[in-house]
Order: C-alpha cells, then sequence, then structure tokens
C-alpha cells in the first residue's frame, strides 16, 4: 500500500533537471514584458500622473496606471485597501504606481524613468507606536479608528484574580522583529486574453481561486471569463497567498493591448511585495500556581501591518486565539492590535500571527518555572492539556501527541544529564508549539465545499486527479497520487495530476493555513473510495483490467468527486471561530547552542525537533517539512530582520544584504514524527507545514539562558545584543 | 528580472590589445570573473559602454610561480584556484577560501579582488533604491549617508585578498599602453571611496609579487562576517610576523573593510624584540583598535565591529603564533 510510505515528489526530477515548468518560463507569442514604477515616498499624495512621455520610446507598447483600474482589492472580503496602482496615495517606498509594456524589459524598465509623477510628500508612520500617537496621519483611510488595521481584546476567566494568587510571576516585554519569506522564485505572472476574450492568468501564486475571485472584480469580467492556472512553484511560505499588483497589471496590459504580458519582480521588488513576519511588541505576563501549573497568561500584543491589511484582521486573532495549547492555561487575556504603518506589508509568513507570542511565552514560561525551580520540560509536561480537551478559549482539541514529542526530544538530547551542565557557553533549551490544521471558515462565508477532487479512470489504467490545491513544494501532488494507489490499488506513479486551475479543477481554497493536506486529502480520498468500490465490484485480474470491466457496467467514463466540507467549529463568541480548527498538531524542540562570550557570536549546534503530525503519509515530504521549517525558525532567531532607515526605506532589498542562513549557519537537525492517529484526518493526518518552525525560536533563546545565563527577549538575537547582556550579567554578578 | 544595461563586450586576445582598447574606449570598464561588476551594472553604478573581457588573457596571466626572488601571480588566477594553489602563503589561500560561495570564488579572479569597488549599504543597491534615498557622493549624489557632512566618500575596501598581501609587502604590476610599472601594493590603494586606486583609466593590474621572503613569515588572515559564507567582511585582517629565536623581529597589520583603503597599522617598529607571546598579541589588538574607526558604511553594527576587533587582532595574532 502507499499511503505512509517513503516516495518521491512527483515533480522531484523536472525540479531538479531544469525541464519543470515554473511562470517564467512561459514565453508566449507576441508577448509583452511589463515593468512597475514604485514610489520613492513612504506616504505622499500624487498630484499628478502623466505616463505618455514613456509611450514615446521606441518598443513601448503601452503603459498603465491606477486610474484604469482603481477597484480596491484584498485576499480578506472586509478589508479591501489596496489598488494595483496607486490613483491617489502612496503608502510606501516601493508602492506601486503606473506600469509600462515593452517589447522586452530594459525598454520598460527606461520607459519608467520617463513616467512624470509629482507627488506631495507627507510624514511618514513608521512604527506601530507612532501610529497610535498620531492618528492624524492616515496611513490607510480604511481604517475606521486612527491607525488601527483591527483590535481584538479577549478574556477568558478571571485573569486578574489569578495573577493576585499567583505563587510566581514572570512579566517582561519582548519584540519579534520582521522577517520575509525569500522565496527562490520571484513572483511571475503572464496574461493572456484569447479571440472571444477570455482571460487566463498563470502566477506563482498559492491561491489560485482568491486571485480569480479578485481579478474578476478589478478588471469587470464575469469570473467564468477568467482563468488562473498556477504552474510550478518555486517556494511561497505564505509569500504568495494574497492577491498582488503584477497579476493586476498583466491582466489589464493584456486586454488593453491584445498580447501576451509577462512580469517578472526583481528580487527587491519581492521584498516590497513582502507580506512576512509582523513585527510584534509583547508585554507578556505568565503566572504560575505553586505547583506550577499555568494560573494565568496575559498577553498585549502591538503588532506593526505595513501599509495593507493583507491577511492583517486573521493576524491580530492568530496572535492570541493559537496559544492556547499544548498547555493548559487556569484563565487567558490577550489585546492585539495591529497598526498601519508606511511600510510594505505585512501578511502570512510561515506560522502565521502565531510564531511571535509563542516565543515571548515560552521564554516566559521557562523564567517562571525556573524561578520555582522546576526543570523545564517537567513543567511543560506537568501543564499538558491533554487529548480530545477544550482549551480556555473554546478550541477542541483532538489527537494530541506532545507528550510522545517532549518525551523523544529529552530522550535524543539528553536532557537529563546535559541540561544545565554543559558548562560555560553551552547549553540545551526546550520549547513547545501548537499549530491549526486548516481553519473552519473560508476566507468569505459560504456554504460550499472548501476543496474538491474529481478522479477520472481511464480504460487504458491511467488515473487522473482534477485538484485545485496548490502544491507550493509542500508535496500535495504526491500525495494525491499515493492516496489513489492506496485506494485503487494503481501504481503511483500511473496516475496524472491537473492540478489549481481554475477552468480545469474543481475549487479549493488555497494552500494557506496548512490545510491542505487535511482537506484535500479527505476530498481526493472520498472520491477515490467512491470508484474503489465500482473497481471491487467489477473484479478483475488487475488494476487495468479492473478499470475496464467497472467501465463496461457503467456504460460511461468512470469517474467520481469527494469534498471536504467546512465543519462548524469554535468557541461561541466574536471571533471564536478564528483560529479553530478541525485539528491541532503539536510539536517539541530541544536546541542546543555555543557561544563565545568574548564576541558574542554563537551557533545553534543542534535542533531535536519532534512532531506530531498525525500521521505521516509519506514521512520523507514530513521530515522535510519539519527541516525547513526549523531552519527557518532558527534563521529568524540568528539574523534575518526587515530594517528600515527614517525614510522607511527598506535597507538592503537583496540577498546579501538580506542575510538568511547558508547551508553553513545551518544546525544540526533530527526529526521524529509522531503519529497521534487523528480521527478526523485522512488517515489519521495533520499538518506539519507549519507548526514544526515555532518551537525553535524560544527553543534557542531558552538555550542561550542556559549556555550563559542570559534572558534575550529582542529578535533576531544578534552578536552584539547577546554581547551587550553578557556584560549586564557581568555588572550585576559584579554588582551583588 | 533586473536588467543589465546595454554594453557592448570586447574581447582582446592579450594584454597589449586590452590596454589599447581601455585607451581607445573612454569609460570602459574590465570584466574579469564579473563578480562585481555585472551586479554594479545592473545596480546602474557605472555609466560604461564598452567592457574589456579578459577571459582571452587566461592563458597569458593564470600561473602561481617562483621566480627572481618573488612569488609571482597572475591576475587571472581564480579565487578558488588561489585557495588550492597558494598554500605557500598559508594567509592568502585561507582567505581565499573565505570568500563569498564555491561558485562566485571559481569565477572571481585575484585581479577582480585586488581592484574590487569600494561597498557601501548606499551604494550597492539598485538604481530606484538610490534615487529613493536622493543618491549619495560616490555616484549621482552630493551627500553622505555615512559621515553627515562628510565630504569624501567613505565606501569601504572589502576585498579579503588585499590585507593579506599588505601584510605580506606584496607588489603588484601594471600595464598601460605607455608601458609597465611596478608598485609596492601599500601604495596602490588610496583613501577615495569614489575610487580607492591609483589605477589610470586605460591601465591593467596584470601580477601581484610576493616577495619569497613572506612564505617563512609567521601568517594569519582573519574575517569577521554575520554568515559563514557568501558575505563580505563586516572586517577583515592579516598579519606576518617575522620570528627568530622566540622574538619579533618585525610585524606587519593590516585592518580592512573600515574606510576606502586597508590599513596597514602604524608604529610596530617597536615591538621588534619583544617575546613572540600572547602579551605581543595583545599590544597588537590594542594598537588596531585605536587606529580603526568602524562606520555605518557597512551594514553591521559598528559598535560591535569595534568592540569585536581586538579580539580578532589578538585571535589571529595568536593563529599565526602558533602555526
Amino acid at each position: 500500500m502507499s499511503v505512509g510510505k517513503r516516495f518521491p515528489k512527483v515533480d522531484g526530477a523536472s525540479k531538479a533537471d531544469g525541464s519543470g515548468i515554473y511562470a517564467d518560463d512561459i514565453s508566449l507569442p507576441r508577448m509583452l514584458h511589463a515593468k512597475i514604477l514604485r514610489s520613492p515616498h513612504a506616504n505622499a499624495r500624487i498630484r499628478r500622473i502623466d505616463p505618455s512621455p514613456a509611450l514615446q520610446v521606441p518598443g513601448v507598447v503601452a503603459t498603465l496606471i491606477g486610474a484604469e483600474m482603481p477597484e480596491k482589492y484584498g485576499v480578506i472580503p472586509w478589508t479591501h485597501d489596496e489598488q494595483a496602482l496607486a490613483t491617489d496615495h502612496v503608502r510606501f517606498v516601493g508602492d506601486e504606481v503606473a506600469c509600462v509594456a515593452a517589447l522586452d524589459e530594459r525598454t520598460a524598465e527606461e520607459a519608467l524613468k520617463l513616467i512624470e509623477v509629482e507627488y506631495e510628500v507627507l510624514p511618514a508612520i513608521l512604527t506601530p507606536e507612532d501610529a497610535l500617537a498620531h492618528p492624524e496621519i492616515k496611513v490607510n483611510e480604511r481604517a475606521k479608528v486612527g491607525n488601527i488595521t483591527k483590535q481584538v481584546q479577549l478574556e477568558f476567566g478571571p485573569v486578574d484574580e489569578a495573577l493576585a494568587s499567583a505563587a510566581t510571576i514572570a512579566r517582561q516585554t519582548y519584540f519579534y522583529a520582521g522577517s520575509t519569506h525569500t522565496p527562490i522564485e520571484p513572483h511571475c505572472a503572464v496574461a493572456r486574453v484569447d479571440a472571444d476574450g477570455n482571460l487566463t492568468v498563470w502566477s506563482s501564486t498559492q491561491i489560485p481561486h482568491y486571485l480569480q475571485r479578485e481579478l474578476s472584480r478589478v478588471l469587470g469580467l464575469p469570473q467564468a471569463k477568467v482563468r488562473v492556472i498556477q504552474p510550478l512553484l518555486g517556494g511561497a511560505f505564505g509569500g504568495k497567498s494574497d492577491p498582488f499588483s503584477l497579476e493586476f497589471c498583466v491582466a489589464k496590459l493584456a486586454l488593453k493591448t491584445g498580447r501576451p504580458v509577462k512580469i517578472l519582480f526583481t528580487r527587491e521588488e519581492v521584498f516590497y511585495a513582502h507580506r512576512g513576519r509582523h513585527p510584534m511588541k509583547m508585554d507578556v505576563t505568565v503566572a504560575l500556581d505553586r505547583e506550577g501549573r499555568i494560573s494565568a497568561v496575559d498577553n498585549k500584543i502591538l503588532i506593526d501591518g505595513g501599509a495593507y491589511a493583507s491577511f492583517g484582521l486573521v493576524t491580530a486573532y492568530y496572535a492570541g486565539q493559537l496559544l492556547t495549547g499544548p498547555y493548559r492555561f487556569g484563565t487567558y487575556r490577550f489585546d492585539s492590535k495591529r497598526m498601519y504603518t508606511n511600510k510594505p506589508p505585512c501578511g502570512p509568513k510561515r506560522g502565521h500571527g502565531s510564531v511571535q507570542p509563542r516565543f515571548a511565552f515560552e521564554v516566559a514560561l521557562d523564567e517562571a518555572a525556573e524561578k520555582l525551580g522546576i526543570d523545564p520540560i517537567e513543567v511543560r509536561r506537568r501543564n499538558f492539556i491533554g487529548e480530545f480537551v477544550e482549551t480556555v478559549n473554546g478550541q477542541k482539541i483532538t489527537s494530541n501527541g506532545f507528550l510522545k514529542c517532549l518525551e523523544l526530544v529529552e530522550e535524543a538530547s539528553g536532557w537529563r544529564t546535559r541540561h544545565g551542565k554543559l558548562g560555560p557557553g553551552r547549553g540545551l533549551g526546550v520549547a513547545g508549539s501548537m499549530y491549526i490544521t486548516g481553519t473552519a471558515y473560508p476566507v468569505y462565508p459560504n456554504e460550499m465545499p472548501q476543496s474538491g477532487v474529481l478522479v477520472k479512470l481511464d480504460r487504458s489504467g491511467r488515473v487522473a486527479i482534477f485538484s485545485g490545491a496548490s502544491d507550493i513544494g509542500q508535496g500535495v501532488n504526491t500525495l494525491l497520487c499515493q492516496i489513489a494507489a492506496e485506494e485503487l490499488g494503481c501504481d503511483p506513479r500511473d496516475v496524472t495530476i491537473v492540478a489549481a486551475d481554475t477552468d480545469l479543477t474543481p475549487v479549493d481554497l488555497g494552500a494557506y493555513s496548512s490545510r491542505v493536506t487535511f482537506m484535500v486529502g479527505l476530498a481526493a480520498r472520498e472520491a477515490c473510495l467512491k470508484l474503489a468500490e465500482k473497481l471491487r465490484v467489477a473484479g478483475g485480474a488487475n488494476f487495468t483490467e479492473a478499470c475496464q470491466r467497472a467501465e463496461a457496467i457503467e456504460g460511461a467514463p468512470l469517474a467520481a468527486a469527494g469534498g471536504y466540507r467546512t465543519q462548524k467549529l469554535g468557541g461561541d463568541y466574536r471571533g471564536g471561530t478564528i483560529g479553530a480548527s478541525p485539528a491541532y498538531s503539536f510539536t517539541a524542540h530541544v536546541a542546543e547552542v555555543e557561544v563565545d562570550e568574548e564576541t558574542g557570536i554563537w551557533k545553534v549546534s543542534k535542533i531535536w525537533a519532534a512532531h506530531d503530525c498525525g500521521k505521516a503519509l509519506n514521512p520523507t515530504l514530513v521530515e522535510g517539512q519539519i527541516e525547513g521549517s526549523v531552519y527557518m525558525g532558527a534563521a529568524e532567531a540568528q539574523m534575518e530582520e526587515m530594517v528600515y532607515d527614517q525614510r522607511g526605506l527598506l535597507f538592503g532589498p537583496s540577498l546579501l544584504d538580506y542575510r538568511i542562513p547558508t547551508s553553513l549557519d545551518t544546525p544540526d537537525l533530527e526529526s521524529f514524527i509522531v503519529e497521534s492517529n487523528d480521527p478526523g484526518g485522512p488517515y489519521g493526518a495533520k499538518e506539519a507545514g507549519e507548526g514544526p518552525l515555532h518551537p525553535a525560536i524560544p527553543a534557542i533563546a531558552n538555550a542561550l539562558h542556559d549556555a550563559c545565563g542570559i534572558r534575550i527577549r529582542e529578535l533576531p538575537f544578534y552578536p552584539q545584543r547577546i554581547l551587550k547582556l553578557l556584560r549586564e550579567r557581568r555588572d550585576k554578578e559584579r554588582a551583588a | 528580472m533586473m536588467t543589465l544595461p546595454a554594453v557592448e563586450v570586447l574581447r582582446p586576445g592579450s594584454v597589449a590589445e586590452a590596454v589599447e582598447l581601455l585607451r581607445d574606449k573612454p569609460g570602459a570598464r574590465v570584466l574579469a570573473g564579473g563578480t562585481d561588476i555585472v551586479p554594479n551594472l545592473k545596480y546602474g553604478m557605472y555609466e560604461t559602454q564598452h567592457l574589456v573581457a579578459l577571459r582571452g588573457l587566461s592563458k597569458e596571466l593564470r600561473y602561481v610561480r617562483e621566480e627572481d626572488d618573488f612569488v609571482k601571480l597572475g591576475a587571472l588566477c581564480s579565487i578558488d584556484q588561489l585557495s588550492r594553489e597558494a598554500s605557500m602563503l598559508p594567509a592568502l589561500a585561507d582567505a581565499c577560501a573565505q570568500i563569498a560561495g564555491p561558485q562566485l570564488r571559481r569565477m572571481g579572479t585575484l585581479g577582480g579582488n585586488l581592484c574590487l569597488d569600494t561597498r557601501c549599504v548606499y551604494i550597492n543597491q539598485t538604481y530606484f533604491w538610490r534615487s529613493a534615498l536622493g543618491f549619495c557622493l560616490k555616484k549621482d549624489g552630493t551627500l553622505c549617508h555615512v559621515v553627515k557632512g562628510g565630504k569624501r566618500c567613505v565606501a569601504a575596501a572589502s576585498n579579503d585578498t588585499a590585507p593579506v598581501l599588505l601584510a605580506l609587502g606584496a607588489s603588484v604590476r601594471l600595464v598601460s599602453p605607455r608601458g609597465e610599472r611596478i608598485l609596492p601594493l601599500r601604495d596602490f590603494y588610496l583613501q577615495d571611496g569614489v575610487h580607492n586606486t591609483v589605477l589610470q583609466s586605460d591601465e591593467l593590474l596584470v601580477e601581484v609579487r610576493v616577495p619569497v621572503r613572506a612564505r617563512s613569515l609567521k601568517q594569519a588572515f582573519g574575517k569577521l562576517r554575520m554568515r559563514a559564507a557568501i558575505d563580505f567582511p563586516a572586517l577583515n585582517l592579516a598579519v606576518a610576523l617575522e620570528v627568530a629565536q622566540g622574538a619579533v623581529k618585525s610585524v606587519a597589520l593590516c585592518v580592512s573593510a573600515i574606510a576606502a583603503r586597508p590599513a596597514l597599522i602604524r608604529g610596530l617598529e617597536d615591538l621588534a624584540g619583544r617575546p613572540a607571546d600572547a602579551r605581543v598579541a595583545e599590544e597588537l589588538a590594542r594598537r588596531a583598535q585605536k587606529q580603526c574607526k568602524p562606520l555605518t558604511n557597512i551594514g553591521v553594527d559598528p559598535e560591535w565591529r569595534r568592540e569585536v576587533l581586538p579580539v580578532l587582532v589578538r585571535r589571529t595574532v595568536s593563529r599565526a603564533l602558533q602555526d
């Protein structure tokens, strides 16, 4: 059988040998290349814009300005606050202003310089604190109050009472710096309009369906005339789950010129498109009772959102709602505010909204446990929330393998004999986490399935699966082959996948919130099971013969559909459904670090990561997701940060200045798969793509404490910050 | 994708032909490995119409040999090649091994590294980015964003081979249509970030000469960077000591990635005669820190670089003395 087995990715070979077709590999006859003019100001009114001089350049075919498609859009229907090209207001350095299509990229780029734009430069809001202090300076007109995108205040149980009776309290301020996804493939889109006026957009997107909806709305075309196709994708991590300017620009220019149009972002433009990790300032209080049980958690979160909402409404919820496992909270309160600022918009980066509070909380928990003299692993074990329970904020946890995760990393790291005993400059730290497996509610309210899969059998013995899901490298297309093989008894290599094409495939809402394996997996299984029954009845010596007999009985081609229907989940209060998931994944990490106390330079020597994914449908893919997540988390702890100057100019929008770790900077990783067999998931599976990132950062911070007695509360853990904390520690020791 | 401005690539077959082309095509620039000039061209840092590509000179300028009391290194030796073949000068081999990453080391050349344009967080950026900044002293502007009110560009020498070759007392052979000259490397660099060498527009650096005696010097290279590869130095330095009977006879210490000119630390003559031990390492560290002022030209906290500088010097000197 196929599910649960190691099986190479179906698109692996084509990615390795270069034959795979990515968006930028698409080249159509008479295709034009377009470039986007961007604002050099962080906040300005557009007084006048005249693109006509650009049209004089030989080779330029068309120009485009915001007034030609002023309709506002956004991935969340309640926060449409973006325009493909600004009509009157630019909100960050890099905001899109105009576009030129030409015979080649260089001509388009040169022509951009001729577009005349008169700006009235306004004061820029560059921090969430400034955004609060200056409600009169509007970053984004959509904000009803001041510059607040969204504020969420929720309290579960009497927090103040619990604080008053706590045995110990850890209360500190934490800062999580913003970082970005850095997919290898820059965003790229190609558009074509056929003779009947049907628009096709090929785009490196994680959300073909939402993109189709937004293209239709902004361009004023019926949805049935808009087709979105997602080709092979070179990494996304949440950075391609919004509709982006380039997609509207190529579409509009194709409509305008009647010729295919392509835009490929430069690396710099990918940084401006951003939608990365939100910077968050968090005032966290964790209270423990005498037995070390978490009696209260209070978190005040100030979120730096950038110029547009993106998924920001959800971010403000996730920052609070996703913290309530794997530990039982006696009481819980959070107040999160996402602010508009004049910087590239933040959005969902792997572990959307919850990586930052998880860091702060897991460090605070360590600190509180230390005060009570409880071992860091013990305190986590003691507070384990259990299986099939409800969290303090009304989320229903089903399977929960967190204890097993803890046990595995405790054992593998030699925690009992090594924690606290590695000597100066070396240490171990632990952290745990929980994450959603999809969200119960779609981005726009509807009663239709979140995910659909069609399976067709052919008398040749070939299976074709039509799936709306986006394979963004996580391997869903491979899983579909395995599920078909499992249920139908075919060879997984005899399965053709037609994916993420809004004309040909049923709707799937997109590759976000770690929903795909769970929801698409269930839909595919349902479709396959229907066909398997027909094959069983038909009989036959082998799969091909069974298909032929079944088709003869059917008297029609053999096909079946399956869907994932949205469940009603979540707490009975406003916002209680946000963060409500059909299943939660759990992770534990132990990190080992080495610190050079003279320079502050440190490294993660090893991370042991155990993840409860319910059931590993393909252990190789799950391990890949764990390793990739741990790498990305460790990277944020080590070096990644979006830094801006006083003009709002992003320092070094390149992969040289925005450093991500090389293979030499990457710790040794050892991953462990824990299978808790979730009753709701396909074959018991839950998510594996985002959860395993969370504990990396606090485990490293806690290891730094074990190594040299410092508590670092600000990311990234730059050596200069470590050195400063070491100095403060020595000064304190001397004073004592 | 970032586009490359339209340039004509000229392909001479000899040094003589190359320098004539440089003379005949005003503004022409040299293309060796291309690892520096290609991104800089995409960033619009040069107005060049012509590139003089040196691939045809590979046979002529790619050698490591000893003659006339010199180790002679052809300017087109690749960085990767020197990391393996320059083992007689271990500090140089070590510096080469720490440049960029494997692919770039295979493309990049010794001559290219010595002539690497100075770097600054405010200049090695796209034209759009620099326009949003309001440009700077080095190109297209009048302001310095590193030194407020500064009139001289402080973009930093960021080549890793330069401090080593300076500490080892190397010279360079420069050829132009007017003939050739041999210049001590210490006279090659200028304290001007806009153009930090004395190289004339029609001149080509063709060879590096290191005195054979450098082979017997105690030497080491040290580099501070924020990640373990593909990173320009936040600081780099090289030390070369002549040691006899446990005592220092002479010492040269060069620190770079600070300003336009790699700094040979001054006034070290009085260290002659001191025991070659940890204390001399401390003393060198102290003096280097005094003479070097890290700025914000490199995107790494200058305060921290200043603090770490003596540690890096001390450790590098100690390493040199151990070997």
